[in-house]
């Protein structure tokens, strides 16, 4: 079964199930609302990101689901158990915080075998359970030595086997791999997301990357100021989003202003663009549309428009090209080799295919 | 955790702010309890007498703090900012004075400049070291390292990038030092007059020794209560006393709040390259400055050793032979040494563990509100102020726990919230430096929060407790303010011992006494030194 088709399996079952299941959650900071309305179901075994700019409430929502954060309002299901009001230490679940938050004067064993006490963990099963947890994260050789003497990357490892040491239901990251340097943490995301999907463990995940949430993620929950603004697949978020705050925050677009009209959109200079998703929108409305780089055709056509070469970002593999077509600023992507001999102030004609313009109504 | 806190009010209420309301309801009432209102005041503000000690109190204050700070200043700049040789032991000079009691740089200087003093020639003949004069020059010593410390942890901090960012400026040295070294230190310039002004005025140890018959208020209240037997008089001049230390204390607070944080987690810290120009001079005046601190307790160990200064120049221990100046004799060593051992042993986990409960995990509220400000306003409260306050909570007869008037336990009690302050500071920066989400990972692994508390927070913190239990018994070793109205017979701690040999014209035991005090100190502090550094070695990042 390949990724996208899984996902979408898991994608359904959530929906049928969840194992954690935020009911209206709000949280209020004297005036501040800081999470209004939240509802969330997370299936057993899902991996569920939550995305958003700073201060849109992914971390708070995150403490509530820790019991660290009371909700002012709604309720929080786990298992089928009311948690809301519950302490932290009555909740069945291990954390990761951006700091990771590892004992300094313990060692690594020490850190992992923290929790691993009282009867049901007598020395000899702790011991062997650290060691199977410490093989798991890759770091068996590294049990007596002291959090600052290991690096960023296996700290973060030593602070992920001692959240799963209990064997927890539900597993939440903190921004978990935003303290590393960009190498260490494409590797560490792929590690993550090995881990997670062999062990089935239920996971929460709050990130600032979309592309961090796109990649881990089986679903994800993009957050504005408080709110929800969509749930959904890694594609579903990418290619359908909801509404203009999920068009612009995911992926790269260009946009513009205009208004519904016969079935396209109006133009500022009165030009026309047909536009499928704005079929559905009443003549007059105001909107704004949304058209991607990569979704941003050359060549002449029937609905073609010229435009000017304003600049040229080299990447590697693409480049990335602004365009003025009129007044419309747009972006667009070539190979190096295409763009062979074409310098800033060329004219190209470039063509927004209707069924890949993205339009909302304003302030909707 | 409630019940914590609310044990910790309920001490803070019984030590410091029940006796603290005590005085002043005294302060309006007449011999028979009376009221009377501001009659006392009136009679204050009308007796000449009274007034000039306000005065003097005032003016020798400022004239030590306008001495003392530029040279802590330049003191404290040479073993931050520059290259010259021995910082390490010139710090460890600066410190000092603090582990004597303040009596001792008044005892050298009777020494120096008394009338049988060795440089007696070199004053005025009119002229007395006894007197403004001596208050002035005693309390330089005496202050000096609480502004050099405070000074050189301003200046210790700075961003290396500030300063590479100005010279690629091209600004010059003085411009650099105007507008980068000088405004990170500001908050610590502040502070540190804050500091030494109202030491100078509330220190009853030098001016009691090295006074003579300068009057200034810290004598005053002596006076009035142990001389006079006027308590209602004592409590007006403690009022009055405690306005310069009042007002100190909000100047400071007012300042702290204008200071932003000038070191970001991503500084580079500042070294100073070596460069001859700045060094000499630094390294001279740093000499000099060592010189008189090491004068001062020399001078006091020599003359403690002499037979009967100045006729027979002779070396003895005799002097030491303390049960020939003071019934107690060495009993009164015994004394300091268990006070402040109980000081620091009772002391030390309720402030630590209260600046815990208040950082961590107190909801807001009215009890731990009521907490954190009574665990910040013994800073405020002169020694003497607080001694009386005691004298008259204690004492009285309706008062269920005075029973422990004159025994060891108010001497320990009065020690522990004399000192507070600093300490509860100390645990809170100690605390406020640990991960803030240990208390959660502790509780998401469903360990109980003592035990996070003891297997985590407690050693991790270990130098700083360490710190503030040595800041604890040498404190109450060498206070002489507060414990001067409370000791009864068989609980005299040293210091008082110390101004009494000194009352007694037996300067050379008086000496010799302070010079016991100050060796046990030092040998704490150095036993806290040897221990700090194997602690935590291994886990803690060099």
């Amino acid at each position: 079964m390949d990724a996208p088709l899984r996902r979408q399996v898991r994608a359904t079952v959530s929906s049928a199930k969840p194992y954690l299941r935020i009911e209206g959650v709000g949280r209020d900071f004297g005036l501040f609302t800081a999470l209004r309305d939240v509802d969330i179901g997370v299936a057993k075994g899902e991996f569920l990101c939550l995305l958003g700019p700073s201060g849109c409430g992914k971390t708070t929502l995150l403490r509530t689901i820790a019991g660290l954060d009371v909700p002012t309002r709604g309720e929080i299901f786990q298992d089928g158990k009311l948690i809301t009001d519950l302490p932290p230490s009555q909740r069945d679940f291990g954390i990761v915080f951006q700091s990771y938050a590892l004992f300094p004067n313990l060692t690594v064993a020490a850190n992992v075998g923290y929790g691993l006490r009282g009867k049901a963990w007598p020395k000899a099963r702790a011991a062997a359970r650290v060691t199977e947890l410490l093989e798991l994260v890759g770091l068996p050789t590294l049990a007596q030595r002291y959090p600052a003497q290991i690096s960023g990357g296996q700290q973060q490892r030593v602070a992920l086997a001692r959240a799963l040491a209990n064997e927890p239901g539900l597993l939440l990251l903190d921004e978990p791999l935003s303290a590393l340097d960009a190498i260490v943490r494409l590797h560490l995301r792929s590690e993550l997301r090995a881990l997670q999907r062999r062990l089935g463990v239920t996971t929460v995940m709050v990130t600032h990357d979309q592309e961090e949430a796109l990649s881990l993620a089986d679903r994800v929950a993009v957050m504005d100021r408080g709110r929800v603004m969509q749930i959904g697949t890694p594609q579903e978020i990418y290619e359908r989003p909801a509404n203009a705050f999920v068009a612009s925050f995911v992926g790269r677009s260009a946009s513009f202003p205009a208004s519904a009209s016969a079935g396209g959109l109006l133009l500022a200079g009165g030009r026309r663009l047909p536009a499928f998703a704005a079929t559905a929108l009443p003549d007059g409305m105001p909107v704004r549309a949304f058209i991607r780089p990569e979704d941003v055709a050359f060549g002449e056509g029937a609905a073609s428009l010229p435009a000017e070469l304003r600049g040229i970002e080299f990447l590697g593999s693409v480049c990335r090209l602004d365009l003025d077509a009129g007044g419309l600023p747009l972006q667009a992507e070539m190979t190096p080799h295409a763009l062979c001999g074409l310098a800033i102030g060329a004219m190209l004609s470039v063509t927004l295919p209707p069924e890949k313009l993205m339009v909302f109504p304003l302030d909707g | 955790m409630r019940l914590g806190l609310a044990m910790a009010g309920l001490l803070l209420a019984v030590g410091l702010v029940m006796p603290l309301a005590v005085l002043l309801a005294r302060a309006f009432q007449g011999p028979n309890g009376e009221f009377i209102g501001l009659a006392y005041f009136v009679t204050y503000a009308s007796t000449p007498a009274l007034l000039r000690s306000a005065w003097n109190s005032l003016w020798t204050g400022a004239l030590t703090t306008a001495i003392v700070l530029p040279i802590a200043f330049t003191f404290a700049y040479g073993i931050t900012r520059s290259r010259l040789p021995g910082r390490g032991l010139f710090r460890a000079v600066m410190l000092i004075p603090i582990l004597a009691p303040s009596l001792l740089p008044a005892l050298s200087l009777i020494y120096l400049f008394g009338n049988q003093g060795l440089f007696r020639f070199m004053l005025p003949a009119d002229g007395s070291i006894y007197g403004p004069a001596g208050i002035v020059v005693a309390q330089c010593i005496y202050t000096f390292p609480h502004a050099a410390i405070i000074l050189s942890v301003a200046l210790g901090m700075a961003d290396a990038r500030l300063f590479e960012a100005a010279e690629t400026l091209k600004a010059s040295r003085f411009r650099i030092f105007l507008d980068v070294t000088l405004p990170a230190a500001r908050y610590g310039l502040v502070s540190a007059t804050v500091v030494v002004f109202t030491l100078a005025v509330t220190d009853f140890g030098i001016p009691k020794v090295i006074g003579g018959q300068f009057p200034v208020l810290a004598t005053d209240v002596y006076k009035q209560v142990i001389g006079q037997q006027n308590f209602s008089m004592g409590a007006v001049v403690a009022i009055v006393l405690l306005l310069p230390a009042l007002f100190s204390f909000f100047a400071e607070r007012w300042a702290q709040r204008r200071q932003s944080a000038s070191i970001s987690g991503r500084a580079v810290l500042y070294r100073a390259k070596p460069r001859a120009a700045r060094d000499m001079p630094l390294l001279l005046i740093c000499l000099a400055v060592a010189a008189v601190l090491l004068g001062m307790v020399g001078m006091a160990g020599w003359g403690s050793l002499i037979r009967f200064w100045p006729y027979n120049m002779t070396l003895t221990l005799s002097n030491y032979d303390f049960a020939r100046f003071d019934s107690d004799g060495w009993g009164s060593l015994q004394t300091s040494a268990a006070m402040g051992a109980w000081t620091a042993l009772i002391g030390t986990p309720l402030v630590f563990v209260v600046a815990y409960l208040l950082e961590r995990g107190a909801r807001p509220g009215a009890l731990s509100g009521f907490v954190r400000v009574a665990a910040i306003a013994p800073l405020a409260v002169p020694g003497l102020v607080l001694g009386l306050a005691y004298i008259l909570f204690f004492n009285h007869p309706a008062n269920p726990f005075g029973f422990i008037y004159g025994t060891m336990a108010i001497l320990v009690l009065n020690c522990v919230i004399h000192f507070y302050t600093v300490a509860h500071l100390t645990a809170v920066t100690a605390i406020r430096q640990l991960d803030p989400e240990f208390e959660a990972v502790g509780a998401s692994l469903r360990v109980p929060r003592w035990r996070t508390f003891l297997r985590v927070t407690v050693p991790i913190s270990l130098p700083a407790i360490l710190d503030i239990a040595v800041y604890l018994f040498v404190n109450a070793m060498t206070t002489v303010s507060a414990v001067v109205f409370l000791y009864g017979s068989g609980s005299k701690p040293a210091s008082v011992a110390v101004v009494q040999m000194d009352e007694a014209g037996q300067v050379a035991a008086a000496a010799a006494m302070a010079c016991v005090i100050l060796a046990i100190t030092a040998t704490v502090k150095l036993a806290q030194l040897g221990v700090s550094l194997s602690l935590g070695r291994g886990w803690r990042p060099a």
